[in-house]
């Protein structure tokens, strides 16, 4: 009988490690978030959220954080559809094909935007190409504050070459796991390629494109270090000014209200994927 | 027909030069060393003519001894990864108990937050506990984004191990214990290696945790991500260059494990 309960206790004593270790490095940590973003001078308040949104830089990070996801997500999604389904099509070779295209996914996105800055920056390859084509006379400088709509299309172009990779691969592990049977059905009953791939093929990926889009939105709303290696501070986003706040100013209020608006974000973005996405049970594959 | 094939495979082409080509000029800009980085206009070539580049990009002392912190982080943080996760994996795999759902969401609750974050409050504990700008310190922060992942994939990789292999062997007398190391953990090697690339991939490239956590013993992304001002640029393309060596190699070694890993991390 004890020796039964023992046998019961295995499993509890398997996770306890881990329960123990994301309970002092998650769980605790968040709850000192909140504490630390509404820990004021003069005890609890909003202190830290008014200096927040009284900072010069704070409407503009909100706006080009929501402006990059914005853009970033959708491209990515439709981007790693397209790519997923050529997968399908490609017969010799689809093995390095898709080791190349899933190489992004082991890259940061400070590697990435140190990347663009030098096909971007004044002597880059970018500016070596537009000379090239007599469109340039010189070098030109495209990162500054002065031409703001270059900066943002770079940061979309270094942000869908690094992170579209993600989205692929979990579309292609979702593609895989389609039965074919539907597909066959469908090309039976006479649909064109196109209505095979919205009435079959989409619904079927309802399930990875909810996952790779609630991935993604986290992800892109914490993208800072590409910002920064690209424009430095001309293009303030929510997490470089919480790094601003905490490294520069050393204000570990304020930078811990930035991280409250960007937990909140995320939060608000997953719920949304959960409920507008949502499988019912009777139509999963 | 072929018509279309060419536009296909071209499509194809394209994609895959829109990946390789910036990676390719990034190694010609940080080997080429500090001339490269002034030429103008510049060569899509490299430039191996002289030694002295080259010899320029190793010399740079910063990049080297900040990627040496951030191996000893990463391999810290894919140590702690395994030892904590490949358990809680086994259990959920092997054992129906009462939580095990509730477990599960809760390793998947993390995914919706911006975990790196945490770091903010963990910079006064790490101080207070002599954890602040050690590798140790910036390792078990890591380790926080790495663990739910580590945990998902290990329970879905001894899932796919038969439980009969594991009762033949404790028929023939062997100790859950001994059965589990001589007969599940063989099997599960692959798999497991691929966790452990995984989070030490997780680790040398977060960004975040490592900048607020360190001081004097930045790890690569921390060191580069605080000179960004004011180092030369020959200096950022080598650390860029650094940074995405490793993540290359580590693709290119779980890629035929990689589809399979994310289908089942997600379900």
């Amino acid at each position: 009988m004890s020796a039964e309960r023992a046998r019961r206790l295995v499993p509890y004593l398997l996770l306890l490690p881990s329960l123990v270790f994301l309970t002092a490095l998650f769980f605790i940590p968040l709850v000192q978030t909140v504490a630390l973003a509404f820990d004021g001078e003069h005890g609890w308040g909003v202190g830290n959220f008014n200096r927040m949104v009284d900072d010069i830089n704070f409407t503009d990070a909100v706006e080009n954080t929501f402006a990059v996801v914005a853009v970033v997500v959708p491209l990515q999604l439709c981007l790693a559809l397209a790519m997923a389904l050529m997968l399908r099509h490609i017969d010799r070779g689809r093995d390095i094909v898709l080791w190349i295209w899933s190489i992004p996914l082991g890259i940061s996105d400070l590697a990435a935007g140190l990347v663009w800055l030098a096909i971007l920056t004044e002597r880059g390859y970018l500016n070596t190409i537009l000379f090239h084509f007599g469109l340039i006379a010189g070098p030109e400088s495209w990162l500054t504050y002065e031409t703001p709509a270059v900066l943002f299309i770079a940061i979309i172009v270094a942000e869908t070459w690094r992170a579209t990779a993600i989205v692929l691969v979990i579309l292609v592990a979702g593609v895989q796991l389609l039965p074919r049977e539907y597909g066959e059905a469908a090309d039976v009953f006479g649909a064109s390629p196109w209505q095979r791939f919205t009435r079959v093929t989409l619904p079927l990926l309802k399930p990875s494109i909810q996952t790779a889009l609630i991935l993604r939105t986290v992800l892109a709303f914490e993208m800072f270090a590409l910002v920064l290696s690209l424009g430095g501070r001309n293009f303030p986003v929510l997490v470089s000014e919480a790094y601003q706040w905490q490294n520069a100013e050393q204000d570990t209020g304020v930078a811990a209200a930035y991280a409250i608006v960007v937990m909140l974000v995320s939060l608000a973005a997953t719920v949304v994927y959960l409920s507008v996405l949502r499988t019912p049970r009777e139509q999963m594959p | 027909m072929t018509l279309r094939r060419g536009i296909f495979l071209s499509g194809v082409g394209v994609l895959s030069a829109w990946t390789l080509v910036p990676i390719w000029l990034i190694c010609i800009s940080a080997l080429g060393g500090r001339n490269a980085v002034d030429a103008w206009p510049k060569s899509f070539l490299p430039n191996l003519a002289s030694f002295g580049t080259l010899r320029a990009f190793l010399d740079i002392e910063g990049v080297w001894s900040a990627a040496l912190v951030s191996i000893e982080v990463a391999v810290l943080c894919m140590a702690f990864s395994l030892l904590l996760g490949a358990p809680a994996g086994y259990a959920l795999a092997r054992y129906a108990f009462r939580g095990a759902t509730t477990y599960r969401l809760l390793i998947l609750l993390t995914r919706a937050f911006p975990v790196g974050i945490l770091a903010l409050p963990l910079t006064i504990t790490f101080i207070r506990l002599d954890l602040y700008d050690t590798p140790l310190g910036v390792a078990l922060m890591h380790t926080a984004l790495a663990l739910p992942f580590a945990v998902l994939v290990s329970a879905s990789l001894f899932q796919a191990i038969p439980r009969e292999f594991e009762e033949a062997a404790w028929v023939f007398g062997c100790s859950r214990v001994r059965a589990f190391l001589r007969v599940v953990m063989p099997l599960a090697l692959p798999g497991v290696a691929a966790i452990a690339i995984f989070a030490f991939v997780i680790s040398w490239n977060e960004v975040f945790a490592a900048s607020v956590l360190t001081v004097r013993h930045r790890t690569l992304t921390a060191y580069l991500l605080t000179v960004l001002a004011e180092s030369p640029l020959h200096v950022q393309f080598a650390g860029g260059f650094v940074l995405i060596v490793p993540s290359v190699v580590f693709i290119f070694l779980v890629r035929k494990r990689l589809f399979a890993m994310w289908g089942i991390a997600n379900r």
